[in-house]
């Protein structure tokens, strides 16, 4: 699962009141080269919920993203970053967690199971 | 400018709303033109369209799958002599430019409904040394490419729509589609295939539909083996998946054996994303919105496979309340999951599609219909958001149908724009699926019909009982 997937979700258990992004445990992390496309990547930066991706990059072992996003201009290195933050760090195994409510949704193979039980709907 | 559109005749439907699509996706800002030949019906493979440009038009047949050619009209008529005056005038600073000595060109005779010997397509191609060649012939592969398409008057049998005259046609063309992505990605050699796998050509039909490029992020809610998102990374774009099957998804049939594998043995990017989840009780984080540039997928019709989403059967129904999993049964549970009509199902997936959704993004998906509803109006889901633009029906057997449906974001989303979506929705399921008793269109393709008074009816409402022409059943 690549970090602009997490970025995404959240926990929608009945109940939990702030929809806010997941705490990372991370138990397998691999690295997957993907395309560089800036496009994309600006594209991106309007929508992504930046604090979520630095948390989230750091839980995986990456820590060279800057605390806060670039205003306009976004130049080619800090999109190089960006694009190996969002794109291409893999978390194989571990779990994502509700701050809120503590519960956790496993992560296997890279994908994450964000399917409720029964008495969470 | 006017171009001559021949497509392949086949999905008939099909063929005019790709082509609108993708102009488009390379730049067309006004809806297009059309214009049909003299004589002929709205069936023909024929058609007269106007583009802004020839690079638009090439842009527009490379890319597409159903257009046989686009070509530069130099001229037309009922006969050869009538052919050469309407060539003649064609303006030569027009002609000249593609005649120069210094390139290679080559005059292909195609004939529509009929055969000609090898000496009369030569004949043919001699008639027209009125046109000044300067330059030299390459069969193989030539700078310019000249076609002679000749159709006679014909009776239906031919496999084309009845042509009331004779026509020939001559041009220059200027770009043709790209049909050897078909045998390349051709269902037959996927890796991992399932049940509901969507079919190569209409996968890439619906990745043009939905305007798929390089840039995009193309999202697929119903994603299965992932071949609707196969066609979308091959035109280009990021991809993104989800189900609410954990073993389609994760585990597929082995590690060389899902649906990773079916993009690496294209060599495509693998997506972006696949996630399981409930499209009925979406993960999504507040605020998320306007992420996706098209949405396209195939929801289950409840035909050969039911949708489903979170909360076992008599949980649904009241008939036992939510249970909670005891501590040591949870890691690995598989969630009880209970029926999902179909109209509930598009009403998530429109609600997901109006927030998701950039604006003037797209969402694409197939919805099924009985075919003896054909003599009624038939209606679609609608949502304030959305504008209709494409609708295109696949026949599938006598008894129904599913169609294309294009809808573009036109409005953006709101908790009012909501609430307006909640009551369009509600008086859908009340009025137009009568054949919905519980949203299931599987009891009403499969029931036999068993006494005479139904068979008289269905062949009364089978209005073409043998097909007049192929294309119209392909």
């Amino acid at each position: 699962m690549r970090l602009i997937m997490h970025n995404m979700l959240t926990c929608n258990i009945k109940g939990v009141i702030n929809k806010s992004p997941l705490r990372i445990e991370a138990e397998k992390v691999i690295k997957k080269e993907v395309d560089f496309n800036p496009d994309f990547l600006r594209h991106m930066l309007a929508k992504i919920e930046w604090k979520a991706l630095v948390d989230g990059a750091r839980s995986m072992g990456y820590t060279e993203l800057p605390v806060h996003a670039p205003g306009i201009e976004s130049d080619e290195p800090f999109l190089r970053k960006f694009h190996h933050a969002l794109l291409e760090l893999n978390l194989e195994e571990g779990s994502l967690v509700c701050q809120e409510s503590g519960r956790k949704f496993p992560v296997n193979k890279g994908v994450p199971n964000m399917l409720l039980h029964e008495k969470e709907v | 400018m006017w171009f001559l559109c021949v497509f392949y005749h086949r999905l008939l439907d099909f063929r005019k709303p790709e082509v609108e699509a993708l102009a488009e996706l390379f730049g067309e800002d006004e809806s297009l033109q059309w214009r049909l030949p003299e004589h002929h019906h709205n069936d023909t493979p024929f058609h007269f369209v106007q583009l802004s440009s020839e690079e638009i038009a090439q842009n527009i047949a490379k890319r597409s799958i159903l257009v046989k050619g686009m070509y530069e009209l130099w001229g037309e008529g009922t006969c050869y002599e009538e052919l050469k005056e309407s060539i003649q005038s064609f303006p030569d600073s027009r002609k000249l430019p593609f005649l120069t000595s210094d390139s290679t060109f080559r005059i292909s005779v195609e004939t529509f409904g009929k055969a000609l010997t090898f000496d009369e397509q030569k004949e043919r191609i001699h008639s027209l040394t009125y046109i000044p060649f300067e330059g030299k012939v390459n069969l193989k592969n030539p700078d310019h490419n000249f076609f002679l398409m000749e159709m006679d008057e014909s009776e239906e049998s031919n496999g084309l729509p009845p042509i009331v005259q004779r026509r020939i046609f001559f041009g220059r063309e200027v770009g043709f589609a790209d049909r050897k992505l078909l045998p390349t990605f051709q269902l037959k050699s996927r890796t991992y295939l399932g049940p509901t796998a969507m079919d190569a050509e209409m996968a890439f039909l619906m990745a043009n539909q939905a305007n798929a490029a390089s840039g995009k992020l193309v999202y697929d809610p119903f994603v299965g083996t992932g071949s609707i998102l196969v066609s979308a990374a091959r035109f280009g774009a990021m991809t993104m998946g989800a189900d609410i099957d954990i073993r389609v998804v994760r585990d597929g049939r082995g590690p060389d054996c899902n649906v990773w594998s079916n993009f690496k043995q294209y060599g495509l990017p693998a997506p972006v994303a696949l996630l399981r989840m409930d499209n009925n009780v979406p993960p999504w984080r507040s605020g998320l919105k306007e992420i996706f540039d098209a949405i396209i997928c195939d929801p289950p019709y409840g035909v050969r496979a039911g949708g489903r989403k979170s909360g076992g059967r008599k949980i649904l129904r009241g008939t036992v309340d939510p249970y909670t999993v005891p501590e040591d049964k949870r890691t690995g549970h598989i969630p009880s999951t209970g029926a999902y009509s179909l109209v509930e199902c598009v009403h998530d997936l429109l609600h997901l599609a109006a927030r998701m959704l950039v604006m003037k993004g797209r969402l694409v998906f197939f919805f099924p219909v009985l075919r003896d509803e054909c003599g009624s109006e038939v209606k679609f889901p609608e949502h304030p958001c959305f504008k209709l633009v494409a609708v295109s029906e696949q026949i599938l057997s006598s008894r129904y149908s599913r169609v294309l449906l294009t809808m573009v974001k036109v409005g953006p989303y709101s908790d009012e724009v909501e609430e307006a979506a909640r009551l369009m929705h509600l008086e859908f399921r009340e009025n137009h699926l009568k054949w919905l008793e519980e949203g299931n269109i599987h009891s009403s393709v499969f029931k036999p019909s068993t006494d005479s008074s139904q068979i008289q009816t269905e062949s009364k409402t089978f209005k073409d009982p043998k097909p007049k022409y192929r294309g119209k059943y392909v």
